[in-house]
Formats: C-alpha cells, sequence, structure tokens
C-alpha cells in the first residue's frame, strides 16, 4: 500500500486533478504560449494617422493584420519592418468577383474593371475611395 | 463615457498587473481574468464569409501549425437545385488561399468557415484515456501535449473531424480558441485577421456581449446537432446541406 501511495505521488503530477480528470498546470501552460498577431487595438497605440483615415472609410471594420499579416514581433522590436503587402493578391483576394461570395460584399472582376493596373493606382487602401475623392 | 484621471491610472495600473500574470502563465491568479467568469464560443456568420482564407493563414502563424493540417478551415459549398442532399464540398489547402473563382451559375455557392466546435459534452474529452484533453472552467477544449499518449483516440471520436496528430511531436493537437490570447483580452486570431467579421468570439457568460441578442433574433444551428454535444461554434444563415 505505501509503495502504491509512494509511485503515485511520484508519477501523478501534482496538479493533476486541481479542476477535473486532467492536470491543471497544463492551462497556465497553453495560456502561456506567445501571441503572433498583436491586434489591432495594438498597433492603433502608434499609427493613429493611419487608424484615423481608415475609420472614415469603408475598411474600417477591417484589422490592420488582416492585411499585413502577424506584427507582434514588429511591436516588440521596431527594427522589424512588416514587408508592404502585394495588393496585386491582396486586394483580389477578397474583391475578385466570384459566384460564391456573398452578393452584399464589394466585388469586381478585375480584369475588366483595372484593365491589368494594380488596385493601389486608383485606390488608397487604408480608405478604399478613389484618389482623391472624399469618400 | 468620459474617463476622469483616477479612473484611468486605476484601469491601467490593473492592466498591467493583469499582464504580469498572464504573461507568466497564471491567468487564474490574475486579477482581471477568472476562468469561472467565461464561457467561450464562436459566432460563423456564414452570410459574411467571403472564402478569402485569412483566418486560415491568421490561425496557422498565431499557432505554429504544421504545413498541411488546418485548425480551421473553409470549405466551398455548390449545390445543385435538384440534389440538395448532396453538395460538392472542396476545400483546397484548407482555403489557406483563397479559392478559384466561381462562376454563376445553378445551384448556390458559398464559404462554410469550420473549427473545433469546443463542445460542452465533447466526444474526444470522453474517450481520452489519461485526461490529456479536457474541457477548461471556461469552457475551451484543450490538449495538454506532455501528458498525450497520441493513441488518436480523441481524433477518432471527434464528429467534426476537428483534430489531427503532429507529424514530429505526435500528440493530438486542435484549436485552442487561441486561449493564449483570450485571457489575455484579445481576440483568437481568426477573428482579428478576418476582414468582414464573419467570426466573433462570444462569451456566454458575458450579460453585456452582443451573442445575447444575436442568438435572440437570428435563426442560429451548430453543425451536427443530432449528436448532442453541446457545440459552442455558432453559425447564421446555415444552409441544410452543409454536414
Amino acid at each position: 500500500m505505501l509503495a502504491f501511495l509512494g509511485l503515485r505521488a511520484y508519477f501523478v503530477p501534482h496538479s493533476f486533478g486541481q479542476y477535473g480528470h486532467y492536470r491543471g498546470d497544463a492551462i497556465a501552460e497553453i495560456a502561456a504560449l506567445p501571441i503572433v498577431h498583436a491586434g489591432h487595438q495594438t498597433c492603433e497605440t502608434c499609427h493613429v494617422d493611419i487608424s484615423g483615415e481608415k475609420t472614415k472609410g469603408k475598411h474600417a471594420g477591417v484589422a490592420c493584420e488582416a492585411c499585413h499579416g502577424p506584427q507582434a514581433r514588429h511591436t516588440m522590436d521596431l527594427s522589424i519592418v512588416p514587408a508592404k503587402p502585394d495588393a496585386a493578391v491582396l486586394c483580389t483576394q477578397c474583391h475578385e468577383a466570384s459566384g460564391a461570395k456573398p452578393k452584399w460584399f464589394p466585388q469586381v472582376d478585375t480584369k475588366e474593371h483595372s484593365l491589368g493596373l494594380i488596385c493601389t493606382t486608383c485606390h488608397q487602401p487604408h480608405r478604399p475611395s478613389l484618389k482623391g475623392e472624399s469618400k | 463615457m468620459s474617463v476622469t484621471r483616477r479612473h484611468f491610472l486605476t484601469l491601467t495600473g490593473g492592466a498591467a498587473l493583469a499582464w504580469d500574470f498572464l504573461l507568466a502563465g497564471t491567468p487564474e491568479e490574475s486579477p482581471n481574468y477568472k476562468m469561472a467568469d467565461h464561457w467561450w464560443g464562436m459566432l460563423i456568420d456564414v452570410t459574411k464569409c467571403i472564402g478569402s482564407g485569412n483566418c486560415v493563414r491568421a490561425c496557422a502563424e498565431e499557432n505554429d501549425v504544421p504545413d498541411g493540417f488546418f485548425r480551421t478551415w473553409v470549405e466551398h459549398y455548390h449545390v445543385n437545385d435538384w440534389h440538395l442532399e448532396n453538395p460538392v464540398v472542396e476545400s483546397l489547402d484548407g482555403g489557406m488561399h483563397g479559392f478559384p473563382v466561381v462562376p454563376e451559375g445553378t445551384g448556390k455557392d458559398f464559404f462554410i468557415p469550420k473549427m473545433c466546435n469546443h463542445c460542452a459534452d465533447s466526444p474526444c474529452t470522453q474517450v481520452c484515456p489519461v485526461g490529456a484533453t479536457f474541457v477548461t472552467p471556461d469552457g475551451v477544449v484543450l490538449v495538454d501535449e506532455k501528458y498525450c499518449l497520441g493513441c488518436r483516440y480523441c481524433i477518432q471520436a471527434c464528429p467534426y473531424g476537428c483534430r489531427y496528430l503532429h507529424p514530429t511531436k505526435h500528440v493530438a493537437q486542435k484549436c485552442t480558441l487561441c486561449y493564449h490570447r483570450i485571457t489575455k483580452g484579445l481576440t483568437t486570431a481568426c477573428c482579428e485577421a478576418c476582414p468582414t467579421g464573419a467570426r466573433q468570439l462570444v462569451d456566454l457568460k458575458n450579460p453585456k456581449d452582443p451573442i445575447h441578442d444575436f442568438l435572440k433574433t437570428h435563426s442560429v444551428q451548430v453543425l451536427k446537432p443530432h449528436l448532442a454535444t453541446g457545440a459552442k461554434a455558432f453559425y447564421n444563415g446555415l444552409d441544410g446541406s452543409v454536414r
């Protein structure tokens, strides 16, 4: 009996059963994993001008990292400069017309719409009206 | 709402204290995060999904998901008018790079994001022989990689196909609902990256969460309701052909 109790104390982790039939410490270990996407709130603390511009346009609800990718490393080390997104690929991933996309979503046949020009030639991505337009 | 200097200093001081605890990996000791105060889930609005694949890429980057495996993925459904019960479903690379253009034609086409449903009565946790997978007190199904034997029982038991065996670690992995983020007051990576708000992290124990009004006013469903898994991935605008 003593041997059993001794072996049990040795092999069963101390936090097993803390919350249920599992190792309680696992929750804290998973919660401590590193963050990769900083979150738009973090971006907006520095990039005030761009976030202000963005709130006036149709991309107001699009978080920074939806287009710019994960930037937690950039927030920790400002010498890491994020690569500029490739507008030729990025814009079409959302806005290329497709029969499977919901009808309410703005979409164009880019071959007809832009005649091969990159979207950012005419559209300002943070406030995607035509360049020079107020809205 | 106006914030006085006193309130601001109190809030930032509390947040800084919480951040220290959370970085140390002890969410329950954080003054701002109590597991018993939350019951997490996800709202997926199919009417907003454009199949951009942003969620899949963000999840893979946030969680270091190995190539060829997915913790969340997007399916393209094509349903013929004369064959409603047998849709054609495709999900090349989990929809990570978006989908080819679908021409307008007969029938209907739409995208369905899928992920772990974080079931309250999850089959995967019930079959684990060692207690390596479990539901946390705040309703998230997790895997303890230090305790997992890699027996694959949970992978077989999940009716939604949401688990995989890591090819080199040989342990089961799955969506953690970005537990390392939500315990710090952030949303999940997939919600953060979704350009249309098709995914929303919801806290069913938070009376101020908009999910309560949404559930009252919309026809919301879960996948495979007949299995009574207590799924907490709520779908709005779900077509009857989706399995």
